[in-house]
């Protein structure tokens, strides 16, 4: 299905950026790495769209802009509809000759606002269309952009503006929505998670988003130190640890079929390597109300949560352990 | 250029659109459907299934995702259309901003209809006249003729170098969409040569470089950053700039048009009827201005010197044409088939009560909302409008400035 595609650390160091610095996102945002990252994974005529939301703000602050290639921005609910329209266009275009004869790979990102929420309609009928593009949910797990409030991606127990901890509500009363499950549902040819971490893997995924025919997910963990309160210098720190403890764990679905990637299959085939989810939550001020006696039972729960999802998913990638 | 032989087909208001689309080269359809505008989508998922458009046809999930299609398909470099009535148009309103403020030239038909609540599929002019500070230029047509040859103007409207601004064209639900008229269309080599192919005016991108103005990976450019208040005003000037040339295009364009068609609009931004001596005038949009014409006619041929002023393009306003072409009345009647509630009548009485008032002479003017969610308009109400206007100017008196005409009391 894939072209075998290698590549060295120094080719990916030696490929320009298309996703330049001079960008405006905080100290330590993963989601800006997560960018460039996917864009070293580019090798042809690529046009990109992004969601409103902080790497739409941060990047093209008029007059100044970090991409290289044609980008656009339209609205926040609709970054697979921009997508669909790019990718009609070119396709149309091509046909009638009035664009080179070459294959152009239609990018979009968006945040989890943007795709866990309203944006979902849109991504879901351009998956069910079958256009030819990758989407990239970059997970920050609350709306950055507009000040920390919670998302359909933001984990239990997180407290953010609009679901703050207080006396009485210890932070977001709600798991994660299993978002790129529901996407894996379409029968999209391939969707996957990866984060910055494990940034070779992250890559690879990315370039197998670009090349598979039809719509790819590409849903990449991105710590958001401004709005987790977490030290600037942890977000690949925490985006090691959020696989180790098996918070997001990483695979893909190609065609549906569900495979554990390399690190997380280490865990599985070892299960004592896998950590407890605490190490996680207490390097992050947004939990930090849960390390009191009055919440401390969450901790059980996000635990008991994220084991009940890691065996789930051991299943579909059909290495349930007994 | 001497007038193309043309052929004369049975098409109601939505399949004259469609056929007027399938002619004019479009490369991207995205379309979503509501009555009445479903049919239009249907002819055209038609044409496709048979093979007689190059077209890429995008069946989306939701009108929000049709007009943004079609945005950025246009942004690639498309040519693209849409059509919507009602709540579709009010599910596109973020993005019928977004697309002007990208200059992405995109053409749409708006079947008029009444928006919610209560549910109302018939027509009425609230679902476009809201809309109307969109930056969109906005075309109201009388029958279905000219909504073929409008939407057929409209791409070369829309997608002229200097102009690059949406247009919409609003026919009435069910009067035109649903009604069989017989429509002279052109032959298709013809339309196609009319509309031509896109071209990109250069703009300098952030590079510095003078590129084309279009998703070129070749040339790179960003289109619709985030915008402060240190540029965002000046864009929207641009834009109100485009608006103040747009009168002139639509102009050239109609003029060419007649040229190869043999019809008329007015001068395509205004359509005077008996108005060189007309004492008594109504203003309206859309097909109402058909029975205006015979209660005009009626009229005439007793003696009474009465007019019509047809407004056929409302976006941008042609203030000196209204101003002009209303200079020798005495008494106005301004007829709304949409309401701004609590805002003392509608839009069309709005702007013309405002244009008139920098006028050297001031005509009485009044407002008849009328029609709403499809309430028949028969002549004997345009009739009485006239004698109200009669009235006004006997008794030197307005009683009722905004009224409600064609409803129970
Ligand atoms: C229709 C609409 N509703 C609300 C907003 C305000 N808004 C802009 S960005 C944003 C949140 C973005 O969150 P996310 O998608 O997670 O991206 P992030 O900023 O976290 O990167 C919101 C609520 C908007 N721009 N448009
Ligand atoms: S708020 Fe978070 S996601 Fe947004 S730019 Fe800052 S670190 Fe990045
Ligand atoms: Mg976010």
């Amino acid at each position: 299905m894939f072209s075998e595609w290698k590549f060295a650390a120094k080719d990916i160091a030696e490929k320009p950026d298309l996703f330049t610095s001079g960008h405006r996102a905080c100290a330590g945002c993963a989601s800006a790495t997560v960018l460039r990252l996917i864009m070293k994974a580019t090798m042809g005529p690529t046009i990109v769209t992004t969601a409103t939301g902080c790497m739409e703000v941060a990047s093209t602050i008029y007059p100044y802009t970090s991409w290289k290639i044609p980008w656009i921005h339209t609205a926040f609910e609709n970054a697979a509809a921009n997508a669909s329209g790019i990718e009609a266009a070119l396709k149309i275009l091509k046909k009638k000759g009035r664009i080179p004869q070459e294959q152009v790979d239609v990018i979009a990102f968006a945040g989890d606002g943007g795709t866990y929420d309203i944006g979902i309609q849109a991504l879901s009928g351009a998956v069910e269309r079958g256009h030819d593009f990758l989407y990239v949910l970059y997970d920050n797990e609350a709306y950055m952009n507009t000040g920390i409030q919670r998302s359909g991606g933001t984990p239990l127990g997180a407290s953010t503006t609009t679901s703050p901890a207080g006396t009485v509500m210890p932070g977001k009363l709600e798991p994660k929505k299993p978002i790129t499950e529901i996407i894996v549902a379409h029968n999209i040819p391939y969707a996957a998670t990866a984060s910055p971490y494990y940034w070779r893997d992250l890559i690879a995924k990315a370039r197998k988003g670009i090349e598979v025919n039809g719509p790819a997910f590409l849903h990449v963990f991105a710590p958001c130190p401004r709005g987790w309160r977490s030290d600037i210098s942890k977000s690949i720190e925490l985006s090691c640890l959020a696989v180790e403890t098996c918070v997001f764990p990483l695979w893909e679905a190609i065609n549906g079929e569900y495979q554990l990637s390399a690190p997380s299959k280490a865990i599985a085939l070892k299960p004592e390597r896998k950590k407890p989810v605490r190490e996680y939550l207490q390097m992050q001020g947004r939990f930090r109300h849960l390390f009191t006696p009055k919440f401390e039972k969450v901790i059980d729960e996000i635990q008991r949560i994220t084991d009940e999802r890691w065996q789930r998913l051991l299943k579909k990638c059909s290495m349930a352990l007994n | 250029m001497a007038v193309a032989k043309q052929k004369m087909l049975a098409l109601n208001g939505d399949e004259a659109v469609a056929y007027a689309v399938k002619q004019s080269d479009v490369d991207v359809v995205a379309a979503y459907p509501i009555t009445p505008q479903t049919i239009i989508v249907e002819r055209f998922s038609e044409y496709v299934a048979d093979g007689e458009v190059d077209t890429e046809f995008v069946c989306v999930e939701s009108e929000h995702s049709a007009l943004t299609a079609c945005l950025t398909a246009a942004a690639t470099g498309a040519r693209a259309f849409t059509a919507t009535a009602s709540a579709g148009l009010a599910l596109m309103h973020e993005i019928l901003y977004v697309t002007s403020g990208c200059r992405a030239p995109v053409v749409m038909a708006i079947v008029n209809r009444a928006l919610s609540a209560p549910l109302n599929i018939h027509c009425d002019h609230s679902d476009s006249m809201v809309e109307r500070d969109c930056s969109w230029i906005q075309i109201y047509v009388e029958n279905s003729q000219e909504a073929y040859d409008s939407i057929i103007q409209a791409f070369k409207i829309a997608e002229n170098q200097e102009l690059l601004l949406p247009v919409m064209v609003g026919l009435d639900g069910f009067t035109l969409s649903h009604t069989l008229e017989n429509v002279q269309t052109l032959p298709d080599d013809l339309v196609k040569k009319f509309v031509g192919t896109r071209k990109f005016p250069l703009v300098t991108s952030h590079e510095g470089k003078n590129v084309p103005f279009k998703l070129d990976p070749k040339k790179p450019m960003t289109i619709g950053p985030i915008d402060l208040y240190d540029y965002y005003f000046e864009h929207k000037r641009q834009q109100e700039e485009a608006m103040q040339i747009a009168p002139k295009i639509i102009q050239q364009v109609h003029k060419e048009y007649a040229k190869i068609s043999g019809r008329r609009y007015g001068n395509g931004l205004i359509e005077p009827y008996h108005l060189e001596d007309a004492e008594m005038a109504i203003v309206c949009v859309g097909s109402t201005s058909g029975t205006v014409k015979t209660v005009v006619n009626e009229l005439r041929s007793k003696g009474t010197k009465v007019g019509l002023l047809r407004l056929r393009t409302f976006r941008p306003l042609p203030v000196k044409e209204i101003t002009k072409a209303l200079e020798n009345v005495k008494a106005v009647a301004v007829m709304d088939r949409s309401l701004s509630f609590g805002g003392h009548g509608g839009a069309v009485f709005h702007e013309i009560r405002h244009v008139l008032y920098d006028a050297s002479k001031h005509p009485y003017v009044v407002n008849y909302i009328y029609g709403l969610g499809g309430r028949d308009t028969s002549p004997n109400l345009i009739q009485k409008i006239y004698r109200d206007l009669q009235r006004i100017l006997e008794t030197q008196q307005i009683e009722k400035p905004v009224q409600f005409i064609g409803l129970r009391e």
